[in-house]
């Protein structure tokens, strides 16, 4: 049989959950959420692990629905660089990945924040660059809804561009190396960053000179056929959201490959690690029933009527979770930047879909939701899952998978104590680090802006 | 007798507060700005018995050249210390005057769970048009210095305020997570932009972070500890006396003889490199034991006094052997206790959410 990489194996990053039901805050194991010892034991695990990457999302503002905060699900979150830089003196290999949006920061604070935490990890910060551009977002910041939604992408672009070069604005060899020498920097080592953009006019010194691994590692997350053509652009790793299923992962890289071929840059210039849960038993059985489990603590009979109310588009927390779905039609509103608001683009489509799926199988309401959520993930023996995995990598479907783990903060520990052993056996996971940064751990080229001709 | 006990806090930027400092400092310049560093600093600060560590910051480079062009920002640097570090309290300058304050009351929330409760937050403001440059802002000067850091203290404040101590309910039996009644829309509403809230970090363990000021810089209620710069201790004194602010602490800039030579010579050796402007702090010049005297003469005017050492890598030593033993023994100044807030430490309450609610039921 044709395996196209038969040496490729499997990364590993786990993102530290913030908000969603996904993750269990009603079981013993639920630890805290916000506190530190939670986020110190996770990247413990994620490290002894041998992970790759260690991410935090980004809060911008509470979620809501109807002008009511939402209360179902865990919310409470620290700031991602500064969480971060207190991990970095804990740990020494694992990388350091910040989500920050490019709307309500400007690039010379945010390049110098993660400069600042690349330098502290000796090498190992990442930032995964997302889009912002709702009014509701923007009401807890200076310019409010100041951004087109169309111009997202726009001033992404643009923000990366300003911040690779304040970035590169230090020589190598800027700083002196003996407190004999007549100055600290030499002359000319430092270059200005001037930029006149329709997003951007800034005349920024940078004050940080390069980490060991050059620049912070770039990743992006945009499905759309902007964003994609964003990332082949852009980024290093591409956080997908193509992880369930083997042909829609290939069809995805694939898809990646060739707008990457089509900016001038090597196919395999970009990872690739879609988000997935895993979920692992000693049989397969057992673990379709650990899945079963905990699908009913996630979809808690709340929060399959709070779902259902954002498909529906009105108010349906009066019902009987199990009982049948809503009669009614949906309600189709404006976008506003509120939970649902954008999740689902025809919702005729879904509750049509979601009335055949309850009809055919007599499933209620919460089962529906159940039967129906997006996200199931990886489920199976440890045996079975590092062959899978195996196989995905090596037919070149993903690199990896971004692990949202769904207890804090031991939700990785039978994913490193009994999946990546497994792995390792059939030589798709690494035996230990080979380098100290995150650009060495995912086995990327220099950056983009870095390269000879 | 002093009637109260010193606090000591300790300035650690760069390699001290001379901006020549770096021709001193025990490692070659281009080690400056490593992780290596910033905890070797701050773990010396620490064993010494400083009560504060501060990280002097600004958006712009931190001195022009031949010094130093390059500065990790403070919340990072305060941030990679506190996990490293147990007993000494952590506070970075933050300026107010560009800055998003929803962003910097995340990251000053995020370091007091990180330090378990020994933040503060030195509020600072910027007026440097090259920095408005930076940021791609209009220049903000004169009057707009201390309405931006009034308002970015009272919505950092707000923020804070904006999750009820125990918001987080986990109430199985009803599905919920949150109790939406413990958390709280800040609306607030400036000259310049507007905050709806609530935080998206809960409340820092500490409730309200310490907030140290400079006098004059923002309202006195809004304000833990006033830091006066003047250049006597009268001067000092005076400013104290009309400080509405519960502590009050002096910036005194420290030169003492060394084994590496006496204060005025080393001194005038980096004054010969780069000229050490005089600002409005007072500066000692002199033998440790001069020193001494110095603090225990503040300690009948002042809560505490943040010392800016020429050189760390030559006065910290010094201070940490000769300076702080001779204040502790001497019953002038006091050292932290392990387990506790920098609020405990300084003697101040945990404050009230200003949230809570305190209507009886009808």
């Amino acid at each position: 049989m044709n395996v196209p990489f038969p040496d490729a194996q499997v990364h590993l990053g786990v993102f530290f959950q913030g908000v969603n039901h996904w993750t269990i805050w009603s079981e013993p194991e639920s630890g805290s959420q916000i506190d530190f010892a939670s986020f110190r034991r996770m990247i413990a695990t994620a490290e002894r692990g041998l992970f790759d990457a260690f991410f935090l999302g980004e809060g911008l503002r509470l979620r809501e629905s109807g002008g009511r905060i939402h209360d179902l699900d865990i919310a409470g979150r620290p700031d991602a660089i500064t969480q971060l830089a207190a991990l970095a003196g804990l740990t020494s290999r694992i990388g350091l990945v910040a989500t920050q949006n490019t709307t309500y920061n400007e690039p010379a604070d945010l390049a110098r924040r993660l400069s600042g935490l690349d330098l502290l990890s000796d090498g190992r910060a990442g930032w995964n660059v997302v889009t912002t551009d709702n009014a509701w977002t923007g009401e807890n910041f200076r310019r409010g809804g100041f951004l087109d939604h169309a111009d997202r992408y726009v001033r992404a672009e643009q923000f990366l561009h300003v911040a690779r070069g304040l970035w590169d604005g230090w020589d190598d060899a800027a700083v002196a190396t003996s407190t004999d020498a007549p100055a600290w920097s030499h002359g000319d080592a430092i270059t200005p960053v001037l930029a006149r953009t329709s997003q951007f006019s800034i005349d920024a010194v940078p004050l940080l000179p390069r980490s060991p691994q050059g620049h912070p590692v770039i990743f992006q997350a945009g499905d759309s056929a902007e964003g994609r053509d964003f990332a082949a652009r852009n980024a290093d790793v591409i956080f997908s959201a193509h992880g369930g299923d083997v042909d829609d992962a290939l069809a995805f890289a694939t898809d990646i490959r060739a707008r990457l071929r089509a900016v001038g840059r090597p196919e395999d210039d970009v990872r690739i690690l879609p988000g997935t849960t895993i979920v692992i038993g000693d049989t397969e059985s057992e673990a379709e029933e650990k899945a079963r489990w905990l699908e009913l603590r996630q979809v808690t009979p709340a929060t399959a009527l709070a779902i259902a109310s954002q498909v529906w588009g009105f108010d349906l927390s009066d019902r009987d979770p199990d009982g049948p779905l809503p009669a009614e039609d949906p309600v189709v509103a404006e976008a506003t930047g509120e939970m649902g608001s954008r999740r689902w683009n025809d919702k005729h489509a879904i509750v049509a879909r979601w009335r055949d799926v309850a009809a055919a199988q007599k499933l209620s309401l919460r089962e529906t939701v159940i039967e129906l959520e997006p996200r199931r993930g990886h489920v199976g023996t440890p045996a079975g899952l590092a062959e899978k995995f195996a196989h995905w990598v090596r037919h070149g479907a993903v690199d990896g998978f971004n692990v949202s783990p769904y207890f804090t903060p031991d939700g990785l520990d039978d994913i490193v104590d009994l999946l990546v052993p497994a792995m390792q056996e059939r030589g798709v996971y690494r035996d230990a680090y080979e380098g100290t940064t995150l650009r060495e751990h995912l086995g990327l080229r220099a950056p983009l802006s870095r390269r000879s001709a | 007798m002093p009637s109260r006990l010193l606090h000591l806090a300790v300035d650690l930027d760069g390699d001290g507060a001379h901006p020549a400092s770096w021709r001193r400092a025990r490692h070659a310049p281009d080690r400056l700005l490593t992780s290596e560093r910033v905890a070797r600093v701050v773990r010396v600060a620490e064993n010494a018995g400083f009560t504060l560590a501060t990280f002097e910051d600004s958006p712009a480079p931190p001195r022009r050249r031949p010094d130093p062009a390059g500065r990790i920002g403070a919340v990072e640097r305060a941030a990679f210390a506190a996990p490293l570090t147990s007993v000494i309290a952590l506070a970075p300058v933050v300026s107010t005057t560009y800055s998003e304050p929803f962003h910097v009351a995340s990251q000053l929330a995020s370091l007091d769970f990180a330090a378990a409760g020994r933040a503060g937050w030195v509020v600072s403001a910027t007026d440097d048009a090259a920095v408005a440059a930076a940021l791609g802002r209009p220049f903000v000067t004169g009057d707009g210095l201390s309405r931006e850091a009034r308002d970015a203290v009272t919505v950092n404040r707000a923020l804070w305020d904006s999750w009820e101590d125990d918001a987080a309910i986990r109430d199985v039996a009803t599905g919920r997570y949150l109790d939406v009644d413990k958390l709280h829309h800040v609306d607030f509403v400036g000259e310049t932009y507007s905050v709806k809230g609530p935080a998206i970090v809960p409340r820092p363990p500490q409730g309200q972070l310490v907030v140290l000021a400079p006098e004059g810089l923002v309202p006195p209620d809004l304000v833990d500890v006033t830091l006066v710069a003047d250049p006597t201790v009268d001067g000092i004194g005076a400013a104290a006396r009309r400080a509405a602010t519960p502590r009050v602490f002096a910036e005194v800039e420290v030169v003492i003889d060394t084994p590496d030579g006496d204060a005025v010579d080393r001194l005038a050796g980096l004054d010969a490199a780069t000229q050490w402007p005089r600002g409005e702090r007072l500066r000692h010049v002199g033998s440790p034991a001069a020193l001494v005297a110095l603090l225990t003469d503040l300690a009948r005017v002042v809560d505490g006094v943040r010392l800016f050492p020429l050189v760390l890598d030559e006065e910290l030593p010094v201070l940490s052997a000769h300076v702080l033993p001779a204040l502790f023994r001497g019953g002038v100044a006091t050292r932290p206790v392990a387990g506790s807030s920098l609020r405990t430490t300084l003697g101040l309450p945990r404050p009230a959410n200003r949230f809570t609610s305190q209507e009886v039921p009808a």
